[in-house]
């Protein structure tokens, strides 16, 4: 491997840009490649494959092994509400591989100290989220019960690529969200798309283990393994 | 999905050694079979006194992958190793944990 290639991948890595790092085994030769950047059809159709699935993987190209090795940014998880809860879990979310956001506009709540390594936004979920433009790599998770500041929230992840959204609070409180949603035009197959109460079922009690429980989830349908 | 933030990232820790003038290689995970305990892209770094970090097994056949690499920083040559149950070489370097792996050996630079 070239050094040059090895600094501009780990740059690449750093500014949190998707890059593949495709290698011929036969030689060892080998390219850096950013999205839409492929060289050749082939190729670009394995590349793409690859930054779609987050899968690295072997392909043959004309008769000759390829590897594509796929560094895609981490996940990000967006958890709304800076509450006891939010403290557990962004620390389970950052050891899992997330960079993690926590937005509460309330100011009481905005202690970084209490969110090692995640950001925190005191703003309003949906000017936050309209900021942080979240895509298909990113969860949403509302933890505050207050309508005021979850739905807002709720009604930007509805509109956005996200691959969960999740939102605490018990099956009555859901089931009013539910409802308020609808209210707000969205038809039944996108309020199915909110998860509530979040979590997986594991008998969790304490804050961290409604934190772990939430966490699992979101590798589940991260991996697609949610049903 | 891209490794997790941990200390052991094998990319960071190639650029450094490189910053500090040491020669190193990296094996990767190009190929996994069966119940193969480290994913594909899985990495290890190696320096030409042995020191690594990474892993691509979970320790099964570490040892036999630094070998190689240290041979790829001597000599240059990129190499495809493969270990598997059924390889007797494999229960040589102890790869109890099952499965096949191809790892891929280069040196950098």
């Amino acid at each position: 491997m070239n050094p040059r290639t090895l600094m501009a991948l780990n740059d690449a890595r750093r500014d949190k840009r998707p890059v593949v790092l495709a290698t011929w085994l036969d030689t060892g030769d080998e390219t850096l490649i950013a999205p839409g950047e492929a060289p050749g059809a082939a190729i670009a159709e394995a590349v793409a494959e690859a930054f779609a699935s987050d899968r690295s993987a072997s392909v043959e190209i004309g008769g000759r092994p390829l590897f594509l090795h796929v560094f895609n940014p981490p996940p990000r998880l967006i958890v709304v509400g800076a509450v006891h809860i939010a403290e557990p879990l962004a620390a389970l979310a950052r050891a899992v591989g997330y960079a993690v956001t926590v937005i509460d506009p309330r100011r009481a709540y905005a202690d970084t100290e209490r969110f090692p390594g995640a950001v925190l936004l005191d703003a309003w979920p949906d000017d936050a989220l309209a900021e942080l433009r979240p895509d298909r790599r990113t969860a949403v998770v509302t933890l505050t019960h207050d309508p005021k500041i979850d739905d807002p929230a709720l009604r930007f992840a509805l509109s956005a690529p996200v691959f969960h959204i999740g939102a605490l609070g018990s099956k009555r409180t859901h089931a009013r969200r539910i409802e308020r949603l609808k209210e707000a035009g969205f038809p039944d197959g996108a309020v199915a798309r909110v998860k509530g109460p979040v979590g997986l079922d594991i008998g969790a009690k304490t804050a961290a283990e409604i934190a772990l429980s939430i966490m699992a989830e979101v590798v589940a349908a991260q991996r697609g393994k949610l049903a | 999905m891209a490794e997790s933030g941990l200390n052991d990232d094998a990319l960071e820790t190639a650029e450094a050694w490189i910053g500090e003038g040491r020669r190193v290689a990296l094996a990767t995970v190009t190929h996994t079979w069966g119940s193969s305990p480290r994913p594909v892209g899985s990495q290890l770094v190696v320096r030409e006194d042995g020191a690594f970090r990474g892993s691509v097994s979970g320790g099964c056949i570490e040892g036999a992958v630094i070998g190689e690499a240290r041979a790829a920083i001597g000599d240059g040559r990129a190499r495809t190793l493969e270990f598997s149950v059924s390889n007797e070489r494999a229960w040589e370097v102890g790869l109890t944990c099952g499965g096949t792996v191809r790892v891929f050996v280069s040196r950098v630079g």
